[in-house]
């Protein structure tokens, strides 16, 4: 059973083999509805926009904490380029998306099903496979960030998370945070990982290093990148061989 | 007296051995899949410079050093920004004379480690580089850049209107 739904401004497709029950899903979604309560900055009554508005750090409840914690330590080990705190306010949104989808899929191993997918908008976590691909993986496509409509690599994936950062469906919406300059050399990295919360934050972080930062995942031992430049060249770690479908 | 000669002429040839091995310097092989060059560019000012770091593998490119060109620049010494290499952070230094540049100067360069200077000469990876191409879409899941419920409804609605027609 397959299901979409928009949270957090985005389709958040959910797909399970073999289950018809309907309270897994709803469960699912749920969950990453309160996630978007408590960490939205378009919501002006949750909790980031009133830490925002000066909310004493004694009202933090603990998953805040932990995400500032998450983003605090991915900010070290991206050499300050993933960086939650812009013009004086704090948007926590680049780790929360990997977070909620890896947390998702939690919820959803924990009930018993082993082949599934969650995807939230691009960024996946795909376990066990398809039916169709005799549940060995799942056949996930990158989109062609020059023509919306077609694919340029395929990938197969068995227990791995998946994430793209791009500048194409929203303009070029990241920054270099250490010159805040705008990327305009690349276009889209893909980052193939051992779940979609790994995969996501190092995907955002990389792709603010620009051309350098599929150096950055190649010098990463668990993750494997896939980079499209502006003139139309891909660029690949010498790992990715192990994903891809030719 | 033989004895003697015997023991000379081996040690001449130790001796001539030992020479070739110290001046072999270790070599990184390249892997044979380069086509094009990698690696991270950066620029210097005046802006329309670029100078690119990497190694060079076709011939057919032009020489880093000297960039002969229509745009007019003006002599003298110009800094670039300081551009953070992930390796460390890379500023270059370039004079120009008579709209060439006669010397690039590493103000700045990644050289952290004790051994990585040579290396870094060579083996900054090399990674494997090809042109996209369209695939077969018969994909069960697409990863791409994020839809935000402005675009997803933008496209949503253009399919509507597709939809109408």
């Amino acid at each position: 059973m397959r299901k979409t739904k928009i949270i957090m401004g985005m389709p958040i497709t959910i797909h399970i083999e073999d289950c018809d029950d309907t309270h897994i899903f709803n469960d699912v979604f749920n969950y990453l509805k309160d996630i978007d309560q408590v960490f939205s900055t378009y919501k002006k009554n949750s909790l980031i926009s009133k830490i925002n508005n000066g909310l004493q750090q004694e009202y933090w409840p603990r998953q805040v904490r932990q995400i500032f914690s998450l983003a605090k330590k991915t900010k070290k080990e991206t050499n300050g380029f993933f960086n939650i705190n812009h013009n004086g306010n704090i948007d926590p949104s680049g780790i929360v998306k990997g977070y909620a989808i890896y947390q998702a899929s939690k919820l959803i191993k924990n009930a018993g099903y082993k082949n599934y997918f969650v995807d939230g908008s691009g960024d996946i976590q795909a376990m066990g496979g398809a039916k169709q691909n005799k549940y060995q993986y799942w056949l996930i496509g990158i989109r062609n960030p020059f023509e919306i409509n077609s694919i340029v690599k395929n990938f197969k994936l068995r227990n791995k998370g998946i994430a793209t950062s791009g500048s194409y469906i929203r303009g070029d919406h990241i920054y270099n945070p250490k010159t805040n300059n705008v990327i305009k050399e690349i276009v889209s990295l893909t980052v193939i990982g051992p779940n979609v919360y790994e995969a996501d934050r190092f995907a955002t972080a990389a792709f603010a290093m620009g051309r350098g930062g599929i150096n950055f995942i190649e010098n990463k031992k668990s993750l494997e990148g896939y980079m499209i430049d502006e003139n139309k060249i891909s660029t690949l770690t010498t790992g990715l061989g192990k994903y891809e479908v030719n | 007296m033989k004895k003697f000669f015997v023991s000379v002429a081996i040690l001449v040839v130790f001796f001539v051995y030992s020479i070739g091995i110290r001046h072999q310097r270790p070599r990184i092989a390249k892997p044979s899949n380069l086509s094009r060059q990698t690696t991270s560019s950066f620029s210097a000012n005046p802006s329309s410079l670029t100078y690119s770091s990497s190694q060079k593998t076709n011939s057919s490119n032009e020489s880093n050093t000297t960039n002969p060109t229509t745009t007019g620049y003006k002599n003298g010494t110009y800094t670039g920004s300081v551009a953070d290499a992930y390796y460390g952070q890379v500023q270059v230094q370039a004079v120009i004379n008579n709209n060439k540049i006669t010397n690039l100067k590493f103000l700045s360069y990644p050289n952290s480690h004790p051994a990585s200077v040579y290396i870094n000469q060579q083996a900054i990876p090399y990674l494997k580089q090809e042109t996209i191409q369209s695939q077969n879409a018969n994909v069960q899941i697409i990863s791409g850049a994020t839809f935000t419920s402005e675009a997803f409804i933008q496209s949503l609605t253009n399919a509507l209107s597709k939809a109408h027609a």
